[in-house]
């Protein structure tokens, strides 16, 4: 299975590359969005899949039985994608403001920063 | 040494003060200091003299083996006599000359700080070292040739020496890197003893190239000259210290001082002899077409350094005697000469010439020093100019390479440096009286102590040269010529070196006589002149400029896109050559892999591409909610229940999100044309690529020990948790937690501060508080 999401994750990329060249504020936006998708599922299948091994103690227990899931990059990912939410959120309020003042959505016409 | 050279920077930072204490009678006291050091230097003149090498040692960066070491030989020592002796002068020549000046204070910092790195530049033992105080001299030159800020032509000037000294200084520095590594060391006393390692080294000629271009734009050689003349636009206490008996030897100083090192071969043979040759007799020439006092000792300044050069280049036993008599006798000549120029131009008002006459009846004393000044620069007995000049010419008949060209040129530069004497001596002081902007005086004794003191060590000098001997021996002596017989004196008897000497007499009388003559004649050759050496100087600057002026407008244009192209392209470049040539990728993964999963993944895929092809905003975010949740599924065949509660409810609140925030936007235009679009598909799809074939790398590529394995482990026992990931995020990772939250709280600030001011703009008072605890 890891080839086969290594390939997605390569489009993945290259889909968020794709938008975020547009000249739409919109579009990269969405690409950003696509980007930052596609790095956490890039780093979830770096460490390897594991097959319904949750990285859980059952009850009773110090340790888990048998192969588990790395818990490290879960851990890792999950921080990610939390982030690029309050980012994301950031962004989309900041595309709304500029879309007000300049009326715009063509980077290229947001020349200076005066308005 | 080393406290007495650092503390002259502390008490050139303390000029300003002193003089608000003191007012103009601070230069004299400065002068204490040099003169101060002179006398410590006095008092290691007999372990000096008798041949003895004093290392003052003074660690610095023990670990990068760069050391504050002072050595001091004879050549040091001379060059440190030299520097302070001067100094003293050209400083109590200033409390005259720039005498109630608004920007005395800031001249006086400025010099004093020139000195100690001066200095420091001819006793540092590092390599290092010598090149910190050597940019240093360069910084302060720039600074004391712009003194006169205000005048368009001083700072251009300032530029232009800044420019080529400190580009020379950069390929000298490229050049002691070679040289320490050629060597194995940093410290000059232990190269200068690694001659023959060195000159056989793969590495000699490249770094013999770097270090000639340093020494050779410090010491204006041909073709890096011209902005020593340039120079002139400083006062006259700099012209005089720094571009005549100082600064501009210091790359004279360190072939020297490398000559034991690196001196002899072919190529240092005849790149010195060559350039100093050509520098010789082009200074000499260029000098006599000029009528500005100040130009004309300029040029005849160059032509003395060429002469140096060329006698380092011969680099035999003669010739380095020949080489430090000369240097000390230009130095006490030209420092003394730039002095009345100086008066001459304080007096008077002009520094042509040709506007001047007759002044000895109103200037006596000056015209005397002027006088015996300039017959050492002609080179006529009994002074110490001719000692040295017949010694050259000595050597340069006894040269063993390119002697009749050389010989050719040193007999043109003698002739012509004879009349640029007699015009300096004769011109002002002689003939009939003129009328000039200021009615002159005599010169008052502050001015005219230096040059009277240095006029007069060149007649007693060369009235008995035998003083000499032991000095020099001594300076030749820390230029690897041990144990050799020096034996000054004015008369050799009837000898080729004379026969030139008198044909260049009358040949130099004829030029001076006809200068007007030839000047207007020379004048036609002004367009050749201006294709100069010079004029490559002005064509490079230029072109720097419109370099960055179009590299600006390719790269800084301001366009994101284009920043991010060429980013990803160096991205591409890097790791793809990277990835094929170093390891080659690995591509034999074995597949595995159940229909529901691969449905899933394409259900990812057909998500994203839908995205980017939709032409509705409403449906592009509805695709990428597709794949968002697709992630989702993934996380959850894949053994990731937190991530997959984390991305559904993130995915469910962007999309919303989206929908509430960019609903009001237009559809999407087509904004790009065909080809940007095919640019941009390229671009993006090979970045896909590179991120495909490295991840199989990864997956297929040596696995190292997991730190997950103690995370595991300690889970329960330590944390007390059994969701190790919670465990992970609250406990193992708590502070990364904390800053994550932090962030977040900035992010709703941010969403809040911009729909607040949204609202009080428009004034619907309409806040959606939603976006506030987005964390």
């Amino acid at each position: 299975m890891e080839p086969l999401l290594a390939i997605a994750i390569g489009i993945l990329f290259a889909a968020a590359i794709y938008m975020m060249l547009r000249r739409s504020i919109v579009k990269l936006v969405i690409g950003l969005m696509l980007l930052s998708n596609a790095a956490n599922l890039l780093i979830f299948v770096s460490a390897g899949l594991t097959r319904g091994g949750p990285p859980l103690v059952p009850q009773g227990m110090a340790a888990p039985e048998g192969v588990v899931a790395d818990p490290l990059p879960q851990a890792l990912v999950l921080t990610a994608i939390v982030i690029a939410f309050g980012v994301l959120s950031f962004a989309v309020v900041l595309v709304r403001r500029a879309w007000e003042i300049v009326r715009a959505d063509d980077l290229d016409r947001m020349r200076d920063t005066d308005t | 040494m080393q406290l007495a050279v650092l503390g002259g920077f502390v008490v050139a930072g303390m000029a300003p003060l002193l003089h608000r204490w003191f007012g103009d009678r601070t230069p004299l006291m400065l002068a204490l200091l040099p003169a101060s050091m002179t006398i410590w230097l006095l008092g290691q003149w007999p372990a000096i003299a008798s041949g003895e090498t004093l290392l003052l040692e003074w660690a610095w960066v023990p670990g990068l083996d760069i050391t504050l070491n002072f050595l001091i030989d004879g050549l040091a020592w001379l060059f440190a006599m030299l520097i302070t002796v001067i100094g003293s002068l050209v400083l109590v020549y200033t409390g005259d000359y720039l005498r109630g000046h608004r920007d005395l204070p800031r001249f006086l910092v400025v010099i004093i700080a020139f000195m100690m790195s001066m200095l420091g530049l001819v006793l540092a033992d590092n390599l290092v070292t010598l090149f910190v105080f050597w940019e240093l001299t360069s910084i302060t030159s720039f600074l004391l040739i712009g003194f006169n800020h205000a005048d368009l032509s001083a700072r251009k000037a300032a530029q232009q020496g800044l420019y080529v000294t400190v580009g020379g200084g950069l390929a000298l520095l490229a050049g002691f890197v070679m040289l320490a590594v050629a060597g194995d060391s940093w410290s000059l006393s232990e190269l200068t003893t690694r001659g023959d390692t060195l000159r056989d080294h793969a590495l000699y000629p490249p770094l013999l190239f770097c270090l000639l271009i340093g020494a050779f734009t410090k010491s204006a050689q041909f073709p890096f000259h011209f902005w020593l003349p340039n120079a002139m636009a400083a006062p006259t206490p700099v012209s005089a210290y720094l571009h005549s008996a100082t600064m501009v030897k210091a790359g004279i100083y360190l072939l020297a001082r490398l000559h034991p090192a690196l001196g002899g071969t072919e190529a240092w043979v005849t790149c010195l002899s060559l350039v100093g040759a050509v520098t010789m007799a082009s200074g000499a020439f260029l000098a006599i077409q000029h009528t500005n006092i100040k130009k004309l000792l300029a040029y005849s300044t160059v032509m003395a350094l060429g002469t140096l050069t060329l006698l380092l280049g011969i680099g035999t036993p003669g010739a380095l005697v020949a080489f430090v008599t000369f240097l000390l006798a230009h130095s006490l000549y030209k420092g003394a000469l730039f002095m009345v120029a100086g008066i001459l131009d304080h007096e008077t008002g002009t520094k042509d010439v040709t506007h001047m006459g007759g002044l000895r009846h109103v200037m006596p004393r000056t015209a005397a020093v002027a006088t015996v000044a300039a017959l050492s620069l002609a080179g006529l007995p009994p002074l110490l100019g001719f000692v040295g000049k017949e010694l050259m010419l000595e050597t340069v008949l006894a040269a063993e390479r390119y002697r009749l060209l050389i010989v050719a040129l040193a007999f043109v530069a003698a002739f012509l440096t004879l009349a640029v004497a007699a015009i300096v001596a004769l011109k002002p002081f002689f003939g009939p009286p003129r009328r000039t902007p200021r009615s002159p005086h005599e010169a008052p004794a502050g001015m005219l102590l230096g040059p009277a003191l240095l006029a007069g060590l060149s007649l007693l000098l060369g009235l008995a040269p035998g003083r000499l001997d032991t000095l020099v021996a001594a300076t030749v002596g820390g230029l690897g010529v041990v144990d050799h017989e020096v034996h000054l004196a004015l008369w050799h008897g009837i000898n080729l070196p004379l026969l030139l000497s008198l044909a260049s007499l009358a040949l130099g009388l004829v030029v001076w006589y006809r200068w007007d003559r030839l000047r207007a004649y020379l004048a036609r050759l002004a367009p050749l002149m201006a294709r100069g050496p010079e004029a490559g100087y002005e064509a490079l600057m230029a072109g720097m400029v419109a370099g960055a002026e179009w590299q600006t407008r390719m790269l800084q244009n301001g366009h994101m896109r284009n920043y991010l192209i060429v980013t990803l392209l160096t991205l591409l470049g890097l790791v793809g050559h990277a990835l094929f040539f170093r390891h080659a990728p690995n591509l034999d993964a074995s597949l595995d892999l159940y229909l529901h999963e691969a449905v899933v993944a394409g259900l990812m895929v057909a998500g994203a591409i839908a995205a980017c092809v939709m032409r509705s905003r409403l449906a592009a975010v509805a695709a990428v909610g597709i794949m968002g949740f697709s992630i989702a599924l993934t996380f959850v065949l894949f053994s990731a229940p937190d991530l997959a509660i984390t991305q559904l409810l993130v995915e469910t609140l962007t999309v919303i999100l989206l929908v509430l925030v960019l609903f009001r936007l237009p559809r999407f235009a087509t904004l790009s044309t065909p080809t940007e679009r095919v640019r941009d598909l390229i671009v993006a799809g090979l970045c896909g690529m590179l991120v495909t074939l490295l991840m199989l790398s990864v997956l297929t590529g040596e696995r190292l020990p997991r730190i997950s394995d103690y995370l595991i482990a300690n889970s329960q026992p330590q944390g007390h948790g059994h969701n190790i990931v919670n465990v992970i995020l609250v406990d193992f990772r708590a502070l990364d937690t904390l800053g994550e939250m932090f962030v977040l709280a900035l992010a709703a600030i941010g969403v809040l501060a911009m729909l607040r001011f949204h609202a009080e703009a428009s004034g619907t008072g309409r806040i959606p508080q939603r976006e506030s605890d987005d964390g």
